[in-house]
């Protein structure tokens, strides 16, 4: 029996009048996600594309697949790297035991990968199965659909967390995100913020021990490493260099970090594809990049005494922390960012700068990207209001 | 020059009367379902706000504080236990000065208005204004700053929140949670956006 026959032959008991029909739902959710929906639209006028929110949503997830690479490869290569320097055996605890048959050599592709993947497969599967209780919950309870948003909100939300984040934390964190950046506003496409940044911002400032500081970016216990950016924000390019952090490195992606967020290249790559996808506005991602050079450009000029990140080049900003991730995967949003054309120059701008202006300026936050899209998020519906009454204004001033 | 820029930056966007310090709550949940609306209730928070905090500050450094009435032959006399009753006052005097100017002077502006105008008299957005300036010991030039500040503020707070409400009209919010309760949500994920600013020392 085919997987079609089977689901067909499943479908009676969940559709109006069947034995589950509650739970029409999670059948909808495996049928659709395996096989492309028989419904189509009614009516004489509409548009006829073979895209829809699914293979949307699919698109982002398949955009992401270098950056988990790059998380799975330069997370075990931080923690190997880590442990050769504090000249330990290996890890304690199932880690150890796993890692014990691979070693920790650091010029090892498989160890590398392997060990970074034992820290981010439990927060990612942790990810799904608390956010995916949640979504089915009110899903079944709201009479809605489970959405592939879903999907894209937990990869997003697992590749912004540090590789050592506790999993009842992750599992808080996704709930809050899920729960009150979105469900409460009636599921995907009704919300106004980004969930995954949503559920991030609230860990941020509930259990900020475990998710900034210079401690947390390496997956290994008791060993300190600030990300480049942190080196920045206190002493400026001189201590970055001093590091021995280079552009190049910052660009493929070997610093410290979040998970996903290192690799500007990886992060590229995804941009092209949803670039040549459509899936993603090239405005508004063209808007995050000028506002953060425009910005940094105008500190660079300005200049300080006292605070080394006034001269913190844009190319930095660039490789340097969540700012590429942030520009391509969360400002991108479509539900969140800003509608019109013209909405979208000004709201990607508006993150960028508001980005650097963090970055530089507020010394509580040594990066910005995720506070200055939601503050964005929040501005977006206005800026729209305003474009539209340009609109308006101009038509009628055309035709009066 | 420079303090008082960063005076003014600080009550827009650091300490926002509405998204930081929650002050103006009902009519910053009540009037915020147009933008249209909202932006002028915003527009009128920021001219009397910018009336009020520094008539406030004359009347308190030449009346109520600490031998402020020395200057007429009185010594030794304290009156700033008055400080929060004279507020008040003159809040609610200069709001009806003003209504009354307006209408005889600027009927069109008057109009716009409408009701908001009196109801600002009870906002506690512009108390709070007041009694902020008094805490801080601002004098004339920082209370005219920091009134058109903090009024800009209230004013872009409550624009904002005007337009994710217009946005969520299209919401499909539970039932328990619709009006008042998504607002109250709304209006605490907007100051979690807001957090961006705290910490900036100016």
């Amino acid at each position: 029996m085919s997987a079609r026959e089977f689901l067909d032959k499943l479908e009676p008991h969940f559709t109006k009048g069947g034995k589950f029909e509650k739970y029409y739902g999670l059948y909808e959710m495996v049928d659709t996600f395996v096989y492309t929906p028989p419904t189509v639209t009614r009516g004489t006028t509409h548009v006829r594309d073979g895209n829809d929110l699914k293979r949307t949503m699919t698109f982002v997830v398949i955009a992401t697949a270098f950056c988990i690479l790059m998380a799975l490869y330069n997370t075990g290569y931080q923690a190997n790297l880590a442990i050769n320097a504090l000249g330990r055996e290996g890890t304690d605890g199932w880690r150890g035991v796993i890692m014990s048959v691979f070693g920790y050599n650091t010029m090892n592709p498989l160890s590398n990968l392997l060990h970074g993947a034992l820290y981010f497969f439990p927060i990612y599967i942790v990810t799904l199965a608390v956010g995916g209780v949640w979504e089915v919950l009110f899903a079944t309870v709201r009479g809605h659909e489970v959405n592939e948003g879903f999907l894209v909100s937990s990869m997003l939300y697992a590749l912004i967390l540090p590789p050592d984040m506790p999993l009842w934390q992750v599992a808080l964190g996704i709930s809050f995100g899920i729960v009150i950046g979105k469900e409460v506003f009636g599921g995907t496409g009704k919300n106004f913020l980004n969930p995954a940044l949503t559920g991030r911002a609230f860990l941020y400032f509930a259990y900020p021990a475990s998710i900034s500081g210079d401690s947390v970016w390496v997956a290994v216990d008791g060993y300190t490493a600030a990300t480049p950016l942190g080196l920045a924000a206190n002493g400026g390019m001189d201590a970055v260099h001093a590091a021995g952090y280079t552009w190049m490195q910052s660009f493929f992606g070997f610093e410290p970090g979040c998970l996903g967020e290192t690799s500007t290249l990886a992060i590229l790559i995804g941009a092209a594809f949803l670039l040549w996808t459509r899936v993603a506005s090239y405005r508004i991602m063209a808007g995050v990049f000028l506002g953060m050079l425009a910005t940094s450009l105008l500190f660079n000029v300005i200049g300080s005494d006292t605070n080394p990140m006034f001269a913190f080049p844009w190319y930095w900003h660039l490789t340097a922390g969540g700012f590429a991730f942030g520009m391509v995967y969360m400002a991108t949003d479509p539900v969140s960012a800003a509608m019109t054309d013209a909405g979208r120059w000004i709201f990607g701008f508006l993150v960028g700068a508001m980005t650097v202006l963090i970055r530089v300026v507020n010394p509580a936050f040594p990066e910005g990207i995720m506070l200055a899209i939601l503050f964005s998020n929040m501005f977006a519906p206005t800026i729209d209001y305003f474009v539209i009454q340009a609109n308006i204004r101009r038509r009628i001033k055309r035709h009066a | 020059m420079e303090a008082y820029i960063s005076l003014f930056i600080k009550s827009v966007f650091i300490e926002n009367l509405a998204l930081s310090f929650f002050l103006g709550m009902c009519t910053f949940i009540a009037v915020s379902k147009k933008i249209s609306t909202a932006m002028g209730l915003g527009i009128a928070v920021m001219i009397v706000q910018a009336i009020t905090v520094p008539a406030n500050n004359l009347v308190y450094h030449a009346v109520l504080k600490e031998n402020a009435l020395a200057a007429i032959g009185i010594q030794g006399v304290d009156l700033s236990f008055l400080a929060l009753l004279s507020c008040i006052g003159m809040i609610a005097a200069l709001v009806q000065i003003l209504e009354m100017i307006l209408d005889k002077f600027f009927p069109a502006l008057y109009h716009a208005l409408g009701v908001f105008l009196p109801l600002i008299t009870v906002n506690c957005a512009i108390l709070g204004g007041s009694l902020f300036m008094i805490e801080r010991d601002y004098n004339f030039g920082e209370s005219v700053t920091y009134g058109v500040g903090s009024g800009l503020g209230w004013a872009l707070a409550i624009t904002v929140m005007a337009g994710v409400r217009e946005k969520l009209k299209y919401s499909d919010i539970p039932a328990g949670l619709q009006g008042l309760g998504i607002t109250f949500i709304t209006a605490g994920l907007m100051s979690l956006g807001f957090m961006a600013f705290s910490g900036i020392q100016l």
